[in-house]
């Protein structure tokens, strides 16, 4: 590669041989060793992608820069994958948020995990994360890109079920594995179908391709649409597989904050943002993902409004929001779906981690009607809290707002769907808003719920992270879509401003700001002013309440319309069929046929050694015969010809 | 005048006593001599072969069949005196210990 | 006269070999084998074989018979004791030898071009003999000295009086 050095496999290497070193030698290395290596590693990275964007904006760097001299992978005919990366505005954008927030959060861990069992387990997991995202933002072909797609969900699966001694967090574990695989499936069908129609893997080969072709449209392309879509789904925990998301909140919670708030659930976004030009030539699944993310974030918003437990609220809001990129990216507004990532990124990290700051100074207290009156004890949790809550729901001029008022402008660009995409999206954020006002007040203000907890301030370790991210939550928004539209566009297109104006777009953000106020106002007067009315409207309309209490039964409908049926039929198959007809089977068949063998064999083997005699004679004499019957004309007659010397006239 | 099948009729038939006797007595140095007769029936065909295409390499086979038949007699011989010594028969009825 | 010695002596040979087996006692069997051997090496001496012919009689009659007969006396091995399914083995025996006889025979008359043998075809010298042997066969002619002496150390460690651990007494 041409230009200054970018150090590319150094960024996921480091992590690896933080995993590497932790992981093998963790439990024999003192505390603060483990902590030093687990944090020197995503450091590095970091100092890398600083060092590289501070090379691409200096203008040293041709961008997309593209590593075309990488290993190979995989050589078979035509067929050539390397482990090359790509590194564009794109992937440098995900890396900084990546490796940014990432290292912010091993901050913040050594703080929080300081007194738990497998500290050095949890610090090794976690640096295999930053691994495979790095790989995976890195990758410049969809194969290498689906080794990190895997990889971080090995890593999550592996952190969700950190406290494996806790039934239910090793259960939703393998929920989040296993709904994920459902992903993973439409995922690499859609990468057979790339490899089938295009004949390479490599995302900029494709993007040169469909440039070359004007003309193809819909058809198969929507058919990969479609499945890199339900990889998405799975892996940004869009309906219908979000699901696993909220029970991966059984994992410690700065991996919630990291894997499952900041990062690894937006690999979705990024990955149809990566293919950008597939999926530009679908309307259809553009219309799909519209409308997949809108049904999301509407969703999960109304159960997160009735959720007692602190971080289930943020799950069911992070699947919200990640429904706000969706939208985004189904409007062809792809800057302003990673432009919410990022925000997303820093203010969902922060609340994470501030909700945290909070059960760790309540000593893992996590229901939000014991908590209460925090204000006064933890001070810096509070008030980095409030910048998240004010960012996530919109105010300007917080993060939030920039973003999320860039995505539903797009929208309501896009004609009549559009509009109605925009309407769910601005009611959405009223709920948003309202939510995360009730957590407030229930957590922050008002008068403590539960004499018995005693609240302190968090140790610095977790507050810095905090303030940093508290400090980007509020200022991460100020570049304004226009800027980073003109940023990213190179990697994914220009934002559509067709039919718009200055003037609507001023409306439209006047009207979602006013929304976001009502419900601040609503969450207000029910949580603040008048405590007690929460309690009797939930028994004036009990039917929806319950409703959203209970998820729509959602996990329950799974459960009997797909998991049970499954079950039985997978145990069917491996008990009945498997375990008692196939391999019992072939075990008697087998061991039958061995005794019967030995049986038969037995007697011929007598031991006497003239019944041996006897049998060599009756071989040789045997063979003679065969040597006498003219078999060549024998076999002619039969019309079968062999082309053998009959060897006792072949000396002649 | 005879012609040479004769010879080479008389070296089947001693190797087919040699067989037989193999198959049908039962005293281990009888069996042994089977043996020989084999080999000599052998040798007798070996050797008019070699009259038949004037070749001394058909004599000197059968020159290196005697050498391994000495050999073959001598260790043969030591064998079975150590069978007559564990089991005080020569018998190969009650020789069956082939059998596991 | 070489029809009247082959008829002879191939009529010898043959009636040794068949009271080889029909005799009871190890030791006539020994003694109907050294007949068969004699009049072999008559017949080798007739193919013109005459080294093979002394060798014959030195090597096979003279030393393997007389270690047969050594270890038959050594052993002292008595008649065959008659046991069951011997009768029918001898029923069966030379019935099997009548079959196996036609079997080659059958082989050897299909070959049209064997040449016929008579007195005057002249003898293979032992000069010539040898000279083939110490030659071009040299190498296996030294081999097989090898393999004696391995067959000796082989019968004086099978024969000795006694297993291994009893030698050092």
């Amino acid at each position: 590669m041409n230009g200054p050095l970018l150090f590319l496999p150094l960024i996921p290497l480091l992590p690896f041989a933080g995993f590497l070193l932790n992981g093998l030698f963790g439990s024999r290395l003192p505390k603060p060793l483990v902590t030093l290596i687990a944090l020197l590693a995503p450091l590095g990275s970091l100092a890398i992608v600083v060092h590289d964007a501070y090379l691409y904006w200096s203008g040293a760097l041709a961008v997309p820069a593209i590593e075309h001299s990488a290993p190979a992978w995989i050589s078979a005919g035509t067929l050539h994958i390397d482990f090359g990366f790509v590194f564009d505005q794109l992937s440098l954008t995900m890396l900084l948020i990546i490796t940014g927030v990432g290292f912010l959060i091993h901050i913040y861990s050594v703080g929080y995990m300081a007194h738990e069992e497998g500290y050095w387990r949890y610090f090794a997991y976690l640096n295999l994360f930053l691994f495979f995202m790095t790989v995976l933002v890195l990758a410049g072909n969809a194969l290498l890109m689906f080794v990190g797609w895997e990889g971080v969900g090995l890593a999550s699966y592996l952190l969700i079920g950190f406290y494996f001694k806790r039934t239910s967090a090793a259960d939703a574990g393998k929920k989040a594995f296993v709904v994920n695989r459902i992903g993973d499936f439409g995922f690499l069908i859609g990468i057979f179908l790339l490899l089938a129609n295009f004949g390479t893997l490599s995302f900029s080969e494709i993007a040169t391709k469909l440039a070359a072709n004007p003309g193809w449209q819909g058809g198969v392309l929507t058919c990969i649409a479609l499945c890199l879509l339900l990889g998405a789904t799975g892996k940004s925990a869009q309906l219908p597989l979000y699901v696993w998301l909220p029970d991966a909140m059984e994992g410690p919670t700065p991996v919630s904050a990291l894997i499952h708030a900041a990062t690894m659930v937006t690999a979705g976004v990024y990955m149809i943002a990566r293919n950008h030009a597939l999926f530009d030539r679908s309307p259809l699944a553009l219309t799909v993902i519209a409308i997949v993310g809108t049904a999301t974030a509407l969703l999960a918003a109304t159960i997160a409004l009735v959720q007692t437990d602190i971080k289930r609220v943020l799950a069911y809001s992070t699947v919200s929001q990640l429904g706000y990129m969706f939208l985004g990216c189904g409007v062809a507004a792809y800057s302003a779906a990673v432009f919410h990532l990022m925000t997303h990124a820093f203010f969902k990290a922060l609340l994470f981690l501030a909700a945290g700051s909070v059960i760790h100074g309540l000593g893992g207290e996590q229901d939000l009607r014991k908590m209460g009156g925090l204000r006064k004890k933890m001070p810096i949790t509070f008030w980095t809290m409030t910048a998240a809550v004010f960012a996530i729901a919109g105010f300007f001029p917080f993060a939030g707002f920039f973003s999320k008022d860039a995505i539903l402008y797009a929208a309501f660009l896009q004609g009549t769907n559009g509009k109605i995409f925009w309407a769910v999206g601005v009611f959405t954020a009223l709920l948003t808003s309202f939510y995360m006002f009730r957590l407030w007040y229930l957590a922050f203000l008002g008068k403590p719920r539960s004499p018995e907890l005693h609240p302190h301030e968090s140790p610095w370790s977790m507050l810095g992270p905090l303030v940093i991210l508290a400090a980007l939550s509020v200022g991460g928004g100020w570049i304004g879509i226009e800027k980073f539209g003109g940023f990213l566009s190179p990697a994914v297109g220009p934002m559509p401003t067709k039919g718009g104006s200055s003037s609507l777009e001023l409306t439209l953000s006047i009207a979602a700001v006013a929304l976001a106020i009502v419900g601040w106002l609503i969450a207000h007067l029910l949580y603040f002013a008048k405590p007690e009315k929460p309690a009797q409207l939930a028994a004036s309309v009990s039917g929806p309440y319950k409703l959203l209490l209970n998820k729509y039964w959602v996990d329950e409908l799974y459960g009997a319309v797909i998991v049970k049926p499954i079950l039985a039929v997978s145990r069917f198959l491996l008990e009945w069929l498997v375990e008692f007809a196939i391999l019992g089977g072939l075990a008697w068949l087998l061991a039958g046929l061995a005794m019967l063998s030995g049986a038969i064999l037995q007697k011929w083997q007598s031991g006497n050694l003239r019944s041996y005699a006897a049998w060599l004679a009756a071989g040789a004499a045997a063979l003679l015969l065969f040597a006498l019957v003219p078999w060549t004309s024998v076999l002619a007659n039969f019309g079968i010809h062999l082309n053998l010397v009959h060897f006792y006239g072949a000396g002649r | 005048m005879i012609p040479l099948s004769w010879y080479l009729l008389l070296s089947a038939a001693l190797f087919a006593l040699g067989i037989v006797g193999f198959l049908i007595r039962r005293n281990l140095i009888t069996i042994f001599m089977s043996i020989e007769l084999m080999l000599n029936g052998v040798n007798l065909s070996f050797v008019t072969f070699a009259h038949q295409w004037h070749l001394v390499k058909g004599q000197i086979f059968v020159f290196f069949v005697m050498v391994v038949a000495a050999a073959e007699a001598a260790v043969g011989l030591a064998i079975i005196i150590s069978i007559f010594r564990a089991r005080a028969t020569l018998a190969v009825d009650r020789i069956d210990l082939m059998k596991l | 006269m070489h029809l009247i010695l082959f008829i002879m002596f191939a009529g010898l040979c043959l009636a040794g070999a068949l009271n080889l087996l029909l005799q009871k006692h190890p030791i006539n069997s020994a003694l109907s084998l050294v007949v068969v051997m004699t009049s072999l090496a008559v017949l080798y001496l007739l193919l013109g074989a005459e080294f093979l012919a002394a060798a014959q009689i030195i090597v096979y009659a003279g030393a393997i018979m007389v270690l047969f007969t050594f270890v038959i006396m050594l052993l002292n091995a008595g008649r065959e004791e008659r046991t069951r399914g011997s009768v029918s083995a001898v029923a069966l025996g030379f019935p099997a030898v009548a079959a196996i006889l036609a079997v080659i025979a059958t082989v050897i008359l299909k070959a049209q071009d064997l040449g016929s043998a008579s007195l005057s075809d002249g003898i293979t010298s032992t000069e010539e003999l040898s000279r083939v042997l110490f030659h071009e066969l040299l190498l296996p002619f030294e081999v097989t000295s090898v393999l004696i002496l391995i067959a000796i150390l082989g019968a004086v460690a099978l024969a000795r009086r006694g297993n291994g651990e009893e030698a050092g007494k």
